[in-house]
Order: structure tokens, then C-alpha cells, then sequence
């Protein structure tokens, strides 16, 4: 025998089904007025500084097929790298946003402020990047991923650069497609698959 | 201004715990489950910041699923029940301050979601979805109906045992959450192929909600506990400083 060890093991997850939305997004689900102000409904208040910018894309699964049921999160940074809450913040930037993909279309839109680099422990320096997390039905465990910016110099950052297959790296980049507009797909299996992370 | 103290990247997360992210028993996981495997890392500023919910979006009603779709008019049909517990993480500590959203079907089974076409009936009374912050112990409590079973086109005749979905924040992004609460002594849990995505049983235990009557009120409601465990932080001597916190 040894010492017990004082850890208790995290609850484990469980798929957020296909009725996510009466609880997270109530709107969305068609139950209006079930809160008076919902959680995550924009990212930035009017009077953000930086350029604002606008994301689309779909969740698509193994056969091709866009998810019309994903709800996704983003957490990010200002446009100077600083998080809400941490010193020096931009208090127009919340940081946190939920949205899904259009029950017709699938496709999903963010409307943010472009973050700016961030640096962590040790001095990392990380390249712009907003942080995803996907729940869907058929999803057991929310899917961990960034988007970074094909306009940005992400030759350094050191989540890009632990990509062994260099073409991968490209599933996290979203694409310009005008002013202020990218394109960001998500592909959960298969061809393109994107890289998801534990982190 | 004061420099705040690194608490240490998260524990990373031991996936042993959790539900694989293919399980054919489950059918809608076999074409939405990653083949490749997840790219680990260390947690960083982005994981570990996250966002914080302020009292005063939170309506008086929010934690009370009996009332708040009436807007206290009229209650809910259905077994009356409290289901509370505590947020901690792994390392035992209370997570305070923390936002709690729950969503469920009615007494009936039946989901008040557009694409939800079940023949139990709606009940007028009911929205199903409930949402608190936990105290400075990581409490938290809500006030609702205890709901029904329902069938789901999975297999030729699956069935979900009583359930609630949860979903918790913590305070660092990485520790983000959803999971389910079941009920102490549904015999529908062992037949459920969601339930048995989780392959330890200890972990599956870990979300049946003991009935709990000390926290029940005579006359009144009985009362479930569900405790929630998030990923913990590796808080030690020998971490380097994070920059900016």
C-alpha cells in the first residue's frame, strides 16, 4: 500500500445533444425571453479597439455533410494580446462568444475584434489566434481548436510548430476572402480533418 | 500594479476518464469523432483565462426551472425536486463564482426545442433551462421537475434514462465542461449507449445524483446531489512566469 493521493479524476463528459441550444442559446432554439440577457452574444461591445472583423464557416462531418446542430465558443484576447480581466484590458472586449451553425445553412458567422499576439510562460509568443470549442450531438467531448489569420506571420508560433504534417497546419488558418472578412471550415473526420487539440 | 501569481498550467486532461470520441454504440459519433489524434500541449494564456459572468445578468428566476418560463404565473407539472451540489476541481479546491447552466426535458420527456417532434406534450408551464452562479464554496442550487424518459432514434428501441445536461465554465477556458446528471436507481441508465460511452465505471457513477433526502423539504421536494469535478491546476514552486498576469 501507499498514500492516497488527493486528486479527484474530472467528471466525465457527455455529449451536448441535439437540444443544446434550449439551454445555451435559448433564442436560437426558439424560446425567446427565457433570460433577459443571454451569455455570449457578442464578443465586444461598441467602441472596441482594433479592426473588426468578420468569420464564416461550417462544421463538417465525416461524409461531407455541414452540421446544422454545432454550437461553438470563442475566447480571445484584445487587439493588443490582453485578455478581459488581466491588467490593461480593453474593457469593451469580453472576449467570449457563442454561436451556431444556421439550422438551414450550417454555416456560422463571428463577428470580433482581430486579438493581438499573446505571450505566455517563458516568454512563448504565440500569433494571433482566437480559441474554439465545438459540442454538438455525436460529440462526446468538446472539441478543442484555434483559429489563426493567413495575413498574420505565424512562421513562430509554437502551437503551429509542433504540427508534424505541414499541410495540417493550414486547417487552423482562416483564409481572407476581403476587407476584414475569413473563411474558417471545420472538418471533424476525414480528408482535411482539422487539427483539434488537448491542451 | 500588483503582479499576479502564476497558478500553474492545467492539469492536463486524462482522457482514461472521458468518453472516447468514436463509439459506434453511439451512432451520430461514428461520422463526427476525429480519426487523428488530438495535438497535446501544455496550456497556455488562451486556456487558462476565461471569461467571467457579472451578477447582474442573472434574473431572480434563473435557477428556478418551476417558474421561470411562467415567470412565476403558474408552476410546472412534475416531481418536485432540488438538485444542488458543489463545483470543486481535481485538486479538491471550490470553484466560486462560476457559472452553471442546466437544460432538460419535461415530465414527460419531452424538449421545449423546435426540432424536438416527441408526442408527450409540451406543458405550458415549463421552458427547461435554469442557470446560477456557485457561492464562495462552489455551491450551487436549482429548483426543478424531475424529467422523463424518452426514446431517440438510435438503435431499433434506445431510450434515455432521466437526465439533466450541465454545462460549466470554470475560470480558465480549458476547463470548459458539459456532461449529463442521471438519477440514483434508473434501470435505464445500463441499456442508454450515451451513458455507456463512458467505459470507467467509477466515472459513469460519478454522474448518477444520489437522492439526497437531508436537502429535501417535507412536503415540498425531494433532493438529488450532483457534485462537479473541473481540471485542476499544477500549482508548484518550479513554474516559470507567465507574462502579462
Amino acid at each position: 500500500m501507499v498514500q492516497k493521493l488527493d486528486i479527484f479524476p474530472e467528471s466525465a463528459s457527455q455529449t451536448a445533444g441535439p437540444y443544446v441550444h434550449i439551454g445555451l442559446m435559448p433564442t436560437y432554439a426558439g424560446n425567446a425571453g427565457a433570460y433577459e440577457h443571454e451569455i455570449g452574444e457578442s464578443p465586444i461591445n461598441e467602441g472596441a479597439v482594433g479592426e473588426i472583423i468578420e468569420i464564416t464557416g461550417e462544421v463538417i462531418d465525416g461524409t461531407g455533410w455541414t452540421l446544422r446542430d454545432a454550437l461553438l465558443e470563442s475566447w480571445q484576447p484584445d487587439a493588443k494580446g490582453i485578455f478581459p480581466g488581466q491588467p490593461g484590458a480593453d474593457p469593451k472586449v469580453s472576449g467570449h462568444c457563442r454561436f451556431a451553425a444556421d439550422a438551414e445553412s450550417g454555416r456560422y458567422t463571428l463577428r470580433t475584434v482581430k486579438p493581438g499576439p499573446v505571450t505566455g510562460r517563458g516568454g512563448q509568443r504565440f500569433a494571433p489566434h482566437i480559441s474554439l470549442w465545438i459540442v454538438a450531438r455525436g460529440i462526446n467531448i468538446g472539441l478543442q481548436t484555434r483559429i489563426y489569420f493567413e495575413d498574420e506571420d505565424n512562421s513562430k508560433d509554437p502551437l503551429l510548430a509542433r504540427i508534424e504534417q505541414r499541410p495540417r497546419v493550414q486547417t487552423l488558418i482562416a483564409k481572407k476572402t476581403g476587407p476584414g472578412r475569413y473563411r474558417f471550415d471545420i472538418r471533424l473526420q476525414g480528408e482535411g480533418e482539422t487539427v483539434f487539440l488537448d491542451i | 500594479m500588483a503582479e499576479l501569481a502564476d497558478l500553474g498550467p492545467l492539469i492536463p486532461r486524462n482522457r482514461e476518464m472521458h468518453p472516447d470520441a468514436f463509439d459506434p454504440g453511439y451512432k451520430t459519433s461514428v461520422t463526427r469523432s476525429p480519426h487523428w489524434p488530438l495535438l497535446s500541449l501544455e496550456s497556455g494564456p488562451s486556456e487558462e483565462t476565461g471569461p467571467t459572468f457579472g451578477h447582474s445578468k442573472f434574473g431572480a428566476l434563473d435557477n428556478n426551472l418551476i417558474l421561470n418560463w411562467s415567470k412565476g404565473a403558474a408552476p410546472a407539472i412534475g416531481e418536485r425536486i432540488l438538485m444542488h451540489g458543489r463545483v470543486i476541481d481535481e485538486t479538491g479546491r471550490a470553484v466560486p463564482n462560476t457559472l452553471v447552466e442546466i437544460w432538460q426535458a419535461n415530465a414527460g420527456g419531452r424538449y421545449r426545442h423546435k426540432k424536438d417532434g416527441y408526442l408527450a406534450p409540451l406543458d405550458p408551464n415549463f421552458g427547461g433551462c435554469g442557470r446560477t452562479l456557485t457561492d464562495e464554496q462552489g455551491r450551487y442550487q436549482f429548483l426543478t421537475v424531475r424529467p422523463g424518459a424518452y426514446p431517440w432514434p438510435n438503435r431499433g428501441n434506445d431510450w434515455r434514462p432521466m437526465h439533466i445536461h450541465v454545462s460549466v465554465f470554470g475560470h480558465s477556458f480549458g476547463q470548459r465542461l458539459i456532461t449529463q446528471m442521471y438519477f440514483e436507481g434508473d434501470p435505464l441508465i445500463d441499456r442508454c449507449p450515451i451513458a455507456a460511452t463512458i467505459k470507467n465505471r467509477a466515472q459513469l457513477d460519478g454522474l448518477v445524483a444520489p437522492l439526497d433526502m437531508a436537502m429535501s423539504r417535507p412536503l415540498d421536494f425531494l433532493a438529488y446531489k450532483f457534485d462537479i469535478v473541473l481540471r485542476g491546476r499544477r500549482q508548484t514552486m518550479f513554474e516559470n512566469k507567465l507574462e502579462g498576469m
